[in-house]
């Protein structure tokens, strides 16, 4: 049986892992091969490393970083963080990305969705959407790191993004990023009863607890950052937790 | 497929395999060595695996993408049993006669890699695998020197 994944997210900036709340108060976490390497051996299932850099100047140090990861791994590795196109997509698959993240490209323009299928494979495409609640069972998205509601219905999103080539869905929920409130398992249960493509959790997480509910709410993999860059528990510790709650997970 | 052909690759490959000499195939690799896959209709693999290539169920979360544990059919071939990482929504179901499988489920029994001798097609990709990935792609390379003794 396919086991659920854990995945920790290292948000880069100039070459650094940096964490803050909804893109507020960065701080300094780390050196990206490092702790990717270190995740790894912990037992982390997949690296996802997105590029938060607000310019072009800091964001030309992110290829560098995708190869020095990629010496470091032999697990799987997606990158995201400004991929507007396939040449942005090629550039960082090139350096040894395995798969590609794309946010508020592909809802501007979700013909990049299939584009980037048709080159490498729905497997490769993964589409980053960070929604926010609108009401009591109804989501948005938010694009440009959240700085346009775009009053795309989450749900709908979703399915678009799967028809058109997406391979996997991360799903971030906004109102429960960084909070250490758990995932949003309304926001998942919607999402994942909508669409067949794999879908991760992201946003919220502070315990197992939090990842046992999001698996028991559909999701696939589940996204964490803080809980192991603050070295709270390591991954290994997850993943053993976890299976004592009886998910399945690669020990 | 139009590829290999025009380049001369998928006859290169065809003798390879009949020959019984080294060969590596990861992902699409195995899918390509059959005769054709629901991928892509009407277009014709390198027939070198008498089974055909077909999508996974509607209810199975499709692509398969992450660790699923894989049970070689017997002890001594080059993949063990451990978790290996797949990222795929086509599979094939059978082994013809003569090739060793080693099997995955999701959403029913599919082939995880499938050898004979230093062939061997992976569905799932050893290079993304870990320190298990790693030990499939020693045992391949061991197998590929012992047949390059043979044949050269």
């Amino acid at each position: 049986m396919l086991t659920r994944r854990i995945i920790p997210c290292l948000d880069v900036t100039d070459g650094r892992v940096v964490k803050g709340i909804r893109f507020a108060g960065l701080r300094d976490m780390g050196d990206p091969a490092a702790l990717a390497a270190e995740y790894a051996s912990q037992g982390a299932d997949e690296i996802i490393i997105l590029d938060i850099s607000a310019t072009t100047s800091l964001r030309a140090t992110a290829a560098d970083v995708v190869s020095r990861c990629r010496a470091a791994l032999s697990i799987p590795l997606t990158v995201g963080g400004g991929v507007r196109s396939i040449d942005d997509a090629s550039r960082l698959l090139d350096r040894g990305a395995d798969r590609v993240c794309v946010n508020s490209a592909a809802v501007e323009r979700p013909g990049l969705i299939t584009e980037l299928a048709d080159r490498y494979g729905t497997q490769c495409v993964v589409v980053a959407a960070d929604a926010r609640r609108s009401s009591a069972f109804c989501w948005t998205i938010l694009t440009r790191s959240g700085q346009l509601d775009t009053g795309l219905d989450a749900v709908r999103w979703a399915r678009k993004a799967g028809e058109l080539g997406a391979g996997e869905m991360l799903l971030t929920s906004w109102d429960r990023d960084g909070t250490r409130d758990g995932y949003d398992l309304e926001l998942l249960r919607a999402v994942c009863g909508a669409t067949r493509i794999p879908v991760v959790a992201s946003g919220g997480a502070a315990t197992v607890r939090h990842m046992k509910d999001a698996f028991d709410a559909g999701a696939d993999a589940v996204l964490a950052a803080s809980i192991f860059h603050e070295g709270v528990k390591s991954v290994g510790a997850i993943k053993q937790a976890l299976s004592g709650f009886g998910v399945e997970v690669r020990l | 497929m139009r590829a290999l052909e025009s380049s001369g690759l998928g006859d290169a490959i065809r003798s390879r395999v009949s020959a019984g000499r080294p060969l590596l195939a990861i992902c699409l690799g195995l899918q390509l060595l059959c005769e054709e896959s629901e991928e892509s209709p009407g277009v014709k693999g390198l027939g070198l695996l008498s089974t055909v290539v077909t999508r996974f169920p509607a209810h199975a979360r499709t692509p398969q993408l992450g660790w699923n544990l894989v049970e070689p059919s017997r002890p001594e071939g080059l993949v063990g049993p451990g978790y290996a990482y797949f990222a795929n929504s086509f599979k094939i179901d059978s082994a013809p006669p003569g090739w060793s499988p080693s099997w995955a489920d999701h959403a029913g029994r599919f082939v995880a890699a499938i050898e004979r001798g230093p062939v061997l097609a992976c569905q799932f990709h050893p290079e993304l695998s870990g320190a298990w990935g790693l030990r499939v792609l020693m045992a391949w390379a061991r197998a590929a020197a012992r047949g390059t003794e043979v044949t050269c």
